[in-house]
């Protein structure tokens, strides 16, 4: 064994309970007040498509569950030290989600006989020694909060819709944290509410008094580490809002006006309401009438001179491929965001997967070659969106952003950057009419001329229709389609040339395994990498930031490791890619379940592998 | 961007070859749009052509001006987004019944009730042409075609009823070879403030040959159609000796031989211009001109109104960065 320290002590803590318990909330301001403590983090919510599902039914089960402590929080973690559970059905479906031996706490009151039913439950599991391997915590919160907020005088709804703030507040005391942020944000959410502000905040401070008095502990789950975060100013934030930050960034950056034209979608819309609340600020936002108008006006808008974005998920994406072609065809720059979620067809609404990758890289008719770039964490949206927006506006193209569910809706503390140190993008209009044609190029990065309309004596056509060459008149010239072809193809593979810089994350930068992967598996494969070297295998981890072109180097550092592995949430699209650019025997690990991978899974898969090699070949260099 | 130019039909003409067919009634559609934006006074390049995909959406190649030739169906969505980026543009979208009508129908309904500030010109020749000759939306049914041997079964569509019903705030007809009534059109649905629809009824020689002949012909003209002008007496035939009654309670019409009588025309009564768009009768003359002009407040501006779009500076970007911030 490599004397490497493990990762310091954390706690996984899972909220569930109906959809309309407010469980969202409640993690939410739950990481928000650890946050403040001073841990690293990360949340998954985990929600059903439906908006409120029929009370105490299994399917309407919603949960939220975040992993807390020393630095380096990469995952929400494998399995829950804690679960708390609010009916039944939310403790059936969730309990394999407990580790052995592991905290759940209920409420008493929501396993009534009806509940206990429609869960599924024959007997009480409270009662029938079904949950002796656990530690059990059962308390009456529908009762406590009731009795909580009694003396504000709301109504028995609103003493219910409570429950939530009256567990955040036993939360608190459970973990340690601060009342006071939430406080704040129940005075800000429900200004216009005293009664609601009242009963919220009472029910919030009985909890908290109620395991105080209690003397309750989490036992081992109960670290209080704090992170070794450096100095600096952080935010929790999530994917979606990473993104948001990221095209206002652009904005600012660019000068240009970003027009953000999308139609609803799980789980994209989250963006949309983003975008919208900024008021007009950097980023007009459209909610058009389908998804193809939406990426149509985008691209309207990027031929007026500002910059087209559009978003989606899955269905969406695949409704925009024919206008995606016309956008590469004409070389307009545009961003398209695609909100992976489980498919084919409608498939999982809110849950993750990768499987759109080979329709962002392929799924256009004709050779229509375009950059794909994927942002590993929900922070790192931010920086993503600047350079999916450079690439853009460098090269006059579109670019295509594939996020997922997880990381869209994952919240992790991010370090601010320095907002005057950010990269500038710098737009180049065309405005000297001396031998202008739309078509032609710039000899370093193969982009057209950007000539906005108004820009005086530069009017010209584009469409569709194959260009000339330079004149870009219509043509049906054989030699001038494969110039056209072949500078297309020339002019996206260019972009590797300056493109993000990609070296080995962690583990061996050299050695027998080397693992890929891209988009919301970092976390989950940076731990399993990290176990993996503490045990002393030979190990290293790249992740692709930028899928398409391939990195520059990624020849180079693939001529490092004696093997390759690629863990994906697919059936393995970028092995295949791999596979046939560099021609290794990259193997793949995939899951298509419609949640992120655990670490372990990672682990044992790689472990296997490790197991079947020949023998660990000796460390190069 | 507003100043008044001295054009003429010729500054518009680009150095592309036109690949109309021999007789097509584009060709005097595009003569009309030269003559109308030569006449406009915008400076040809704060004009933007959008079109999508079949014959008619080859025009923006023939006029001097910027020009976008797009995917099928979509240009009014297009448009949309080239308002919104730059709403001082003089944005034209044209495009057939396939593009309009078929594909893109969805777009032309949520452009028109939107009221994005562009002239939507649909060349309804009632054929597939560029994709040789089956039948549209608005072929009339029992029309053969090689994708119907035995006929069309399908009813069409009514353009200029489908815009009106749409909560189209301008809606126009005239005919291609109209060359009086057509310019006077464009030159109305120009100077409109909001979505101007303009159905333009246009002959497909080798597909649909003479489809509206029995309107648009110097024989017929004057006894088949009548032209309505806001304010006017609706009145038709030769000597205009005949006008049209507007019966409000069935929203139909009665012809009578006294040019007195005649109702006058009054593009802001919907239910009038409803009435005109949908008149189907051989025993009445087609109606052709501005049916409605309602204006109302065009979709950039009601949304610059309510939300006013503002630049972000970098103080903004680090403001909204930090919002919910802590320092460790």
């Amino acid at each position: 064994m490599i004397g490497n320290e493990g990762p310091g002590p954390r706690t996984v803590v899972r909220f569930a309970g109906d959809s309309g318990d407010g469980i969202q909330v409640l993690g939410g301001e739950f990481a928000k007040a650890v946050a403040m403590e001073h841990h690293d983090l990360l949340t998954l919510p985990d929600f059903p498509a439906e908006i409120r599902a029929p009370a105490g039914s299994t399917f309407g089960v919603s949960a939220f569950q975040i992993q807390f402590g020393g630095d380096g929080v990469l995952t929400p973690g494998d399995e829950a030290d804690v679960l708390f559970a609010f009916n039944p059905a939310a403790l059936k479906t969730n309990l394999d989600t407990l580790k052995r031996g592991g905290v759940i706490v209920v409420d008493t009151d929501a396993f009534s006989p009806r509940n206990l039913k429609r869960a599924g439950y024959a007997v009480n599991p409270l009662e029938d020694g079904s949950l002796s391997e656990y530690r059990l915590m059962s308390m009456a919160i529908t009762h406590l909060t009731a009795e909580a907020v009694a003396p504000t005088g709301v109504g028995r709804k609103q003493a219910g819709r409570a429950k939530n703030f009256w567990s955040l507040g036993l939360s608190l005391w459970l973990f340690g944290g601060d009342r006071a942020p939430t406080i704040q944000w129940i005075e800000s959410k429900f200004s216009s509410m005293p009664d609601v502000v009242a009963s919220n905040v009472a029910a919030l401070n009985a909890g908290h008094a109620y395991g105080e008095t209690m003397e309750l502990d989490a036992g081992d789950a109960a670290l209080g580490v704090n992170a070794e975060l450096h100095h600096g100013v952080f935010r929790t934030i999530t994917g979606t809002d990473a993104m948001g930050l990221g095209l206002a960034a652009v904005a600012a950056l660019s000068g240009l006006k970003l027009t953000y034209s999308s139609y609803p979608i799980t789980p994209a819309s989250a963006l949309l309401h983003f975008l919208a609340s900024l008021k007009g600020r950097g980023i007009v936002t459209f909610q058009a009438e389908d998804e193809v108008a939406a990426i149509t006006a985008a691209i309207g808008t990027s031929y007026a001179g500002g910059l087209g974005v559009t978003a989606s998920a899955g269905p969406g994406l695949s409704l925009k491929t024919e206008a995606l072609g016309l956008a590469v065809a004409v070389e307009l720059p545009l961003l398209v965001i695609d909100v992976q979620r489980a498919g084919p067809s409608t498939g999982m609404p809110t849950k993750p997967e990768q499987a759109d990758l080979n329709l962002a890289l392929y799924g256009r008719h004709g050779e229509a070659p375009l950059p794909v770039l994927a942002p590993a964490t929900p922070s790192e949206c931010f920086r993503i969106m600047i350079e999916a927006a450079r690439i853009a506006t460098t090269y006059m193209t579109p670019v295509i952003v594939l996020s997922d569910a997880y990381i869209a809706n994952a919240a992790e503390p991010w370090e601010l950057p320095d907002t005057d140190a950010l990269p500038p993008i710098a737009p180049a209009f065309r405005s000297d009419p001396a031998g202008f044609e739309p078509f032609t190029r710039d000899p370093e990065t193969l982009a057209r001329p950007w000539a906005k309309p108004g820009t005086p004596a530069l009017a010209h056509r584009i469409g569709g229709l194959e260009r000339a060459d330079g004149s870009g008149n219509i043509s049906y010239d054989p030699e001038n389609h494969q110039r056209m072809t072949d500078l297309r193809a020339e002019k996206i593979a260019r972009v590797a040339e300056q493109g993000l810089e990609h070296e080995i994350d962690s583990g061996a930068t050299s050695g027998d395994l080397l693992v890929i992967g891209w988009g919301s598996t970092y976390g989950a494969i940076e731990d399993a990498v990290s176990g993996l070297t503490r045990a002393g295998f030979s190990v290293g981890h790249l992740h692709l930031r930028q899928i398409w072109p391939l990195p520059a180097n990624l020849g180079a550092i693939l001529a490092r490791f004696g093997n390759v592995a690629v863990a994906e949430m697919n059936r393995g699209q970028l092995a295949r890619l791999i596979r046939s650019e560099f021609l290794v025997d990259a193997r793949s690990i995939t899951q298509t379940s419609g949640q992120p991978f655990k670490v372990g899974t990672i682990e044992a898969a790689l472990r296997d592998l490790l197991d079947g090699l020949p023998r660990p070949r000796s460390q190069i260099g | 961007m507003n100043q008044v130019i001295k054009l003429t039909p010729k500054d518009f003409e680009t150095d592309q070859e036109v690949r109309w067919c021999p007789g097509c009634g584009d060709y005097a559609i595009l003569k009309s749009m030269r003559k109308t934006l030569s006449e406009v006074g915008r400076n040809p390049d704060d004009v933007v052509v959008v079109s999508g995909i079949g014959c008619a959406a080859r025009l923006p190649y023939y006029l001097e001006t910027y020009g976008f030739h797009s995917i099928h169906g979509r240009a009014p969505s297009l448009a949309t987004g080239i308002k919104l980026a730059n709403p001082e543009l003089d944005v034209w979208v044209v495009g057939g019944d396939g593009d309009f009508l078929a594909i893109g129908g969805n777009h032309l309904t949520h452009i028109l009730r939107r009221n994005v500030d562009v002239n939507l010109i649909l060349f309804n020749n009632a054929v597939y042409g560029l994709t040789k000759g089956q039948f549209s939306p608005t072929s009339i049914p029992g029309t053969r075609s090689p994708s119907t041997p035995d006929g069309s079964v399908d009813p069409p569509v009514n353009p200029a009823t489908l815009a009106l019903g749409g909560n189209g705030s301008f809606v126009a007809r005239t005919a291609d070879t109209l060359q009086d009534h057509l310019p006077e059109v464009l030159l109305r649905a120009h100077a409109f403030v909001g979505a101007a629809f303009v159905e333009v009824l246009q002959n497909c020689i080798v597909y649909n040959d003479n489809a509206f002949g029995d309107l648009t012909s110097k024989r017929h003209r004057a006894e088949n159609t009548v032209i309505v002008r806001h304010g006017e007496p609706m009145l038709f035939g030769a000597d205009n000796d005949r006008g049209l009654i507007y019966e409000p309670v069935r929203g139909e019409f009665r012809v009578t031989g006294n040019a007195s009588e005649a109702s006058l025309h009054d593009e802001t009564n919907w239910a009038l211009a409803a009435a005109l768009a949908r008149v189907n009768d051989p025993d009445l003359p087609t109606p052709l001109g501005v049916f409605y002009c309602a204006p109302r407040e065009d979709f950039v501006s009601a949304r610059e109104d309510l939300i006013p779009y503002t630049p972000l500076s970098p103080g903004d970007l680090k403001d909204l960065l930090y919002t919910d911030s802590w320092r460790a």
